[in-house]
């Protein structure tokens, strides 16, 4: 496989060791442990999907990253390197350097993102002529280049319009030209497509594609949308109660998922082709973040349960190659 | 057998008003001309994008909306003929279940309350048959007997929709229109409401009206599917065949475009170009020509109408010599 062929030779772009971040209430009596040691890393020009259910932490670990986190929240451990750079460590006004330079990010939904004040022009331009330092004219001319990569038709026009005059899968366009505009070395995607049709999803999903090869960019999807992973990914991580409980490629997750939480997941989304049988549904709901079972925090909804699963926490146990999972089952 | 439902060139146009210097009047055309059949304790699934007007069907089938044109007849009677006691007693074969069991459900009613309205707005019934009934429904969702004395918020997501589909179990209906039902729950909750839904179908002998974007769900649930494309049916037909082997452009683009279960689940991808319309002023003619891939110069200008290709109903003009008038 070529992931693993490589895997030597390429430095990590970025690297999560251990990472946890909390909410804590304004007294500090309650503690929600909204991620809880979580370790990955990325390798230049591949695309990791980080899938979970609401609550399962997946944006609150992109928002640790960037370093963007509300105040209730506290990263209390771990290291974040990228390009060999403690992010954790660095200041303020240093982070205000990386971000949107180095690494851009794309949100759910592109109305706010965007400033309904602005043109487009000026909000593609704003980032170039802060980051990059070019003039007023230099930043729209790029604006008009970027609009024509991110495929907006008439971009010398376009780049006269307010958010509002365009529509939502432009608008998403819009901010992918942003978040590409000084040439990040990563780009972390929250729920980019979740707003959008299918047609033109599958349009985006296509255009980030084409952006990434283009421009050798790193990829991190957050999402609820096991589709998206299976069309875009390399590999995947798969989050519950704030934790990764499975990792791998992603042939190897889908062909041969090992906890049984990333198995149910998988067997329950309907498949076009078939029509019939039941769906294989995960009892329970997904818990409450601030109330986790202890132990494994799967147990409560997992079939394949063991007595330690309610009171032992399982670790993280290799099956594969850079597949490991945190199962007592394996472990 | 009669159609439960039947939907006869349903047109419902939303005026709009007139600027400053009037100027002809415009509409914005949301459904145009759409027929189509649910028979009794089967799923018609209708696909398509926002402002396709599958929204508006569903409207127009819960009476929510009055048609500009057409006719839906209900069990082979027209709506139309109907009086106020025909219309109520259709009001009450008929339910919806919404999207957003957070919105639709009343937070300071308690789960009682919120199951038994419509039969005690609806029906003269001693309160011992209420009770009953609330316990059937609930029972028949899955929820334990003590949730009725609960608020909505005490649920989570997944069981919110549980109470929503209890509330409209509880007149007996014989149709049910499912707007997006599992696209607000958590992924590992879908399959759960979806496999209710299937079993209560097979149990009550339900009829579904199943609008989703889903279009994995959708073909997993449905029997037959109707593709909506600006206010318009450009395909119609048995699930399976419509989900696999599609023969409108739109179609397959469509259905091309839905996410693969798979990361070896590669089908060919086919990419349109550009938005959809504004149905304010649909394009002439086929109204997908402007992003279709095999567009023809007839296709600007003659409207395709909706016509037998392969054992489905297609709108296109690639299919002229192969159709069969219907």
């Amino acid at each position: 496989m070529k992931e693993s062929r490589e895997e030597g030779r390429r430095p990590a772009l970025l690297e999560v060791q251990g990472l946890s971040t909390h909410y804590v209430t304004a007294r500090g009596t309650r503690v929600t442990r909204a991620v809880d040691d979580v370790s990955f890393t990325l390798r230049d020009g591949e695309t990791l999907g980080i899938v979970g259910e609401s609550g399962s932490g997946k944006s609150t670990l992109a928002l640790s990253l960037l370093r963007l986190l509300p105040r209730a929240a506290r990263t209390v451990a771990g290291s974040v390197r990228f390009e060999g750079e403690d992010l954790l460590a660095k200041s303020e006004t240093e982070m205000r350097h990386i971000r949107g330079k180095r690494i851009a990010m794309i949100l759910q939904d592109p109305m706010a993102s965007l400033n309904p004040l602005f043109t487009v022009g000026d909000q593609i331009a704003e980032p170039v002529r802060v980051h990059d330092g070019v003039s007023r004219r230099g930043a729209w001319d790029r604006a008009r280049a970027l609009l024509a990569a991110v495929r907006i038709s008439a971009p010398n026009t376009r780049v006269r319009n307010y958010p509002h005059e365009l529509s939502g899968g432009m608008r998403q366009r819009i901010v992918g030209a942003i978040a590409i505009s000084c040439g990040p070395r990563l780009l972390i995607a929250d729920e980019p497509t979740t707003s959008l049709d299918v047609t033109i999803q599958a349009q985006y999903l296509a255009l980030l594609r084409e952006l990434q090869r283009a421009q050798r960019l790193a990829l991190i999807f957050i999402t609820h949308n096991l589709g998206i992973v299976a069309r875009m990914c390399d590999s995947v991580a798969v989050m519950y109660a704030g934790r990764i409980v499975e990792a791998g490629p992603v042939r190897e997750i889908f062909n041969a998922p090992k906890h049984p939480y990333t198995r149910a997941l998988i067997e329950s989304i309907p498949r076009l082709a078939d029509s019939n049988g039941r769906l294989t549904a995960i009892d329970g709901q997904p818990p409450d973040p601030a109330a986790l079972p202890g132990g494994c925090a799967f147990h409560p909804r997992c079939p394949v349960r063991l007595d330690k699963c309610a009171t032992e926490r399982p670790r993280d146990s290799t099956v594969g190659a850079g597949h490991r999972t945190a199962c007592w089952l394996v472990g | 057998m009669t159609p439960l439902l039947e939907v006869r060139n349903l047109v419902k146009h939303f005026p709009m008003r007139r600027g400053l210097f009037g100027g002809p009047q415009k509409a914005v055309r949301a459904v145009d001309d759409v027929s189509f059949v649910i028979e009794p304790g089967a799923t018609l699934g209708v696909v398509g994008e926002s402002g396709c007007g599958k929204t508006t069907t569903a409207k127009l089938v819960l009476l929510l909306e009055r048609p500009t044109g057409g006719e839906i007849r209900f069990d082979g009677v027209s709506l139309a003929e109907l009086d106020a006691d025909g219309l109520r007693r259709y009001r009450h074969s008929v339910q919806a279940v919404f999207q957003d069991p957070y919105a639709s459900l009343n937070p300071r009613m308690r789960v009682s309350s919120i199951v038994t309205e419509p039969l005690v707005t609806n029906e003269r019934l001693a309160a011992a048959d209420v009770a009953a009934r609330m316990r059937r429904a609930l029972d028949l969702v899955g929820l334990p007997a003590r949730a009725a004395d609960l608020f909505p918020h005490e649920f989570s997501g997944g069981q919110r929709q549980r109470i929503a589909i209890a509330r409209a179990l509880t007149l007996s209906p014989r149709l049910i229109v499912l707007d997006e039902p599992v696209s607000a729950l958590d992924v590992s909750i879908r399959a759960q409401i979806l496999n209710l839904l299937r079993d209560l179908q097979r149990d009550l002998g339900l009829a579904y009206l199943f609008i989703a974007h889903d279009l994995a769900a959708v073909a997993h649930m449905s029997h037959t599917i109707a593709v909506m494309y600006l206010g318009r049916v450009v395909e119609s037909g048995a699930a399976r065949m419509v989900a696999t082997q599609p023969r409108h452009p739109y179609t397959k683009a469509l259905f091309a475009a839905a996410l693969p279960s798979h990361p070896d689940d590669t089908r060919e991808e086919i990419v349109l170009s550009g938005d959809v319309p504004s149905p304010l002023d649909p394009p002439s003619g086929c109204r997908f020509h402007t992003r279709c891939p095999q567009v023809m110069p007839r296709c600007s200008t003659d409207e395709p109408k909706l016509l037998a290709v392969d054992g489905r109903d297609v709108a296109c003009h690639l299919y002229d010599s192969a159709a069969v008038a219907r």
